[in-house]
């Protein structure tokens, strides 16, 4: 299989590949790791007339830290950020990278593009979701920031112009007593999960203060989980109150019966990854090093 | 029908430079296997899911029916033909071999490399290790369990 025949243009910066794209109109894509648009052109169900390749724009692929942020190129793979000392100091990040499909995707897909497809079982956006994270944009009318949470409007839709590109993806480190987990359940290493729980939790004093849980795959865009993480807050993480948060997230979850599995083991899954995600947050939040990655079946 | 676009590039292949023109659309696992001739590396599923296409990308396995042949311009590209050298087999592949990693041997190819890279990184790697490294790689016939022995009986005659 091979996509329909298209012009290749090569961007030599971010500019040039705004510009270009502006010039060429709706029929031009702009094409990072390819690990999502390359299948759907060979499918046939996107056949744009011209490609332009950010893959040969020098120092685009980065991970920084500055004071309490990390931040991450529009060409950073998932490779890089899961063998990055810096990311795995937000161990979410980590934990998110390391379970992205398998080495072969993980060493083309890149954080930015995940996050510009917006495809409901991607990974990054429960993931980052949880932490303060900026997208930055870059067009023809210039550059602006958008949070993440308002960046992602619907299934495969965000708030980039056509035009417009990610620059960089900013994310603040979580303080001392904050601990998240990200946990996907999928069948084998290269699919889509069939669910998946992201949570970052603060304790002061024992108790939980900030929570925030997103639920991904199981809905058009990553679902907060709102009611799941007022269960949590102002209390002790205990057995009881994780089974009674998890419970709230099961409700929160709206899935599709689909080749992943059925709409009510998904919910089973949204209750047990929630668990686990909940009680690894917040050991790492009381300073214990885990390792957490995806779950295959 | 206008005629199509044709892009001049310049790479190595297993050591070999080698300079073509491609059309934009040409995978670069049709180009190894087409244009190159290189049939070693198989395609299997064409969907980014199987594996039998692997090869290294500037030392790294991608999935070569998800990257365009014009995305590997300037760069290096490993295929299975590049792992033996001097008319000997890389230990690696004796292995396979040995442990009868293989049977119908249409995924060896893509696992070989996996492989490479795996024990090019971390010469003594854990099961674990193993899995992870060949977790996007699918073989019908073996339930794996060979191929584990194989990598683990590579790494340690490559440690010897």
């Amino acid at each position: 299989m091979y996509p329909c025949s298209f012009h290749y243009h090569r961007a030599t910066s971010l500019e040039e590949a705004s510009s270009l794209i502006s010039e060429l109109g709706p029929e031009a894509k702009l094409l990072a790791g390819g690990q999502s648009l390359i299948p759907l052109m060979k499918l046939r169900f996107a056949n744009p007339a011209h490609l332009v390749d950010l893959n040969f724009i020098p120092a685009t692929s980065y991970i920084k830290q500055e004071g309490d942020t990390l931040r991450f190129g529009p060409l950073t793979r998932h490779a890089e950020i899961e063998h990055s000392d810096i990311a795995a100091k937000i161990p979410i990040v980590h934990d998110c990278a390391t379970g992205i499909a398998d080495v072969q995707v993980r060493n083309r897909g890149t954080m930015a593009g995940s996050l510009a497809e917006a495809d409901p079982s991607g990974d990054w956006a429960p993931a980052l979701l949880t932490l303060d994270t900026m997208v930055h944009c870059l067009g023809p009318k210039g550059r602006r920031e958008v949070a993440l949470a308002d960046f992602i409007q619907d299934a495969y839709t965000t708030m980039l112009e056509h035009d417009e590109l990610i620059s960089e993806i900013s994310v603040r480190v979580p303080p001392a007593n904050s601990g998240g987990a990200y946990l996907a359940f999928k069948r084998c290493a290269p699919v889509y999960a069939s669910a998946a729980v992201a949570v970052q939790l603060t304790l002061d004093d024992g108790d939980c203060g900030d929570a925030r849980i997103y639920l991904a795959a199981v809905g058009l865009t990553p679902i907060r989980a709102v009611e799941a993480e007022a269960v949590l807050r102002g209390k002790s993480i205990n057995p009881e109150t994780i089974a009674a948060a998890a419970e709230a997230a099961r409700a929160a979850a709206d899935p599709q019966p689909d080749m992943r599995g059925s709409a009510e083991f998904k919910r089973q899954l949204v209750f047990a990854l929630s668990k686990r995600a909940i009680g690894l947050a917040a050991r790492r939040a009381r300073g214990e090093r885990m390792e957490a990655s995806h779950i295959y079946a | 029908m206008p005629e199509p676009q044709q892009v001049r590039i310049k790479l190595k292949v297993n050591g070999k430079p080698c300079e073509l023109a491609v059309e934009p659309r040409m995978l670069l696992v049709e180009m190894i296997r087409e244009a190159l001739d290189l049939t070693g590396t198989h395609v299997g599923c064409d969907t980014t899911y199987c594996g039998a296409c692997t090869v290294l990308l500037n030392g790294l396995p991608v999935k070569s029916c998800t990257v365009l042949a014009v995305q590997a311009d300037q760069g290096e590209v490993l295929t299975v033909e590049g792992l033996a050298a001097n008319g000997e087999l890389h230990p690696i592949q004796k292995a396979f071999i040995d442990q009868h990693g293989l049977q119908c041997g249409y995924c060896t190819p893509g696992m070989q490399l996996a492989a490479y890279h795996l024990l090019a990184h971390n010469p003594h790697p854990s099961e674990r290790d193993i899995r992870k490294a060949i977790a996007g790689n699918t073989c019908r016939c073996t339930g794996y369990q060979n191929i584990f022995r194989a990598i683990e009986s590579a790494a340690e005659l490559m440690g010897r």
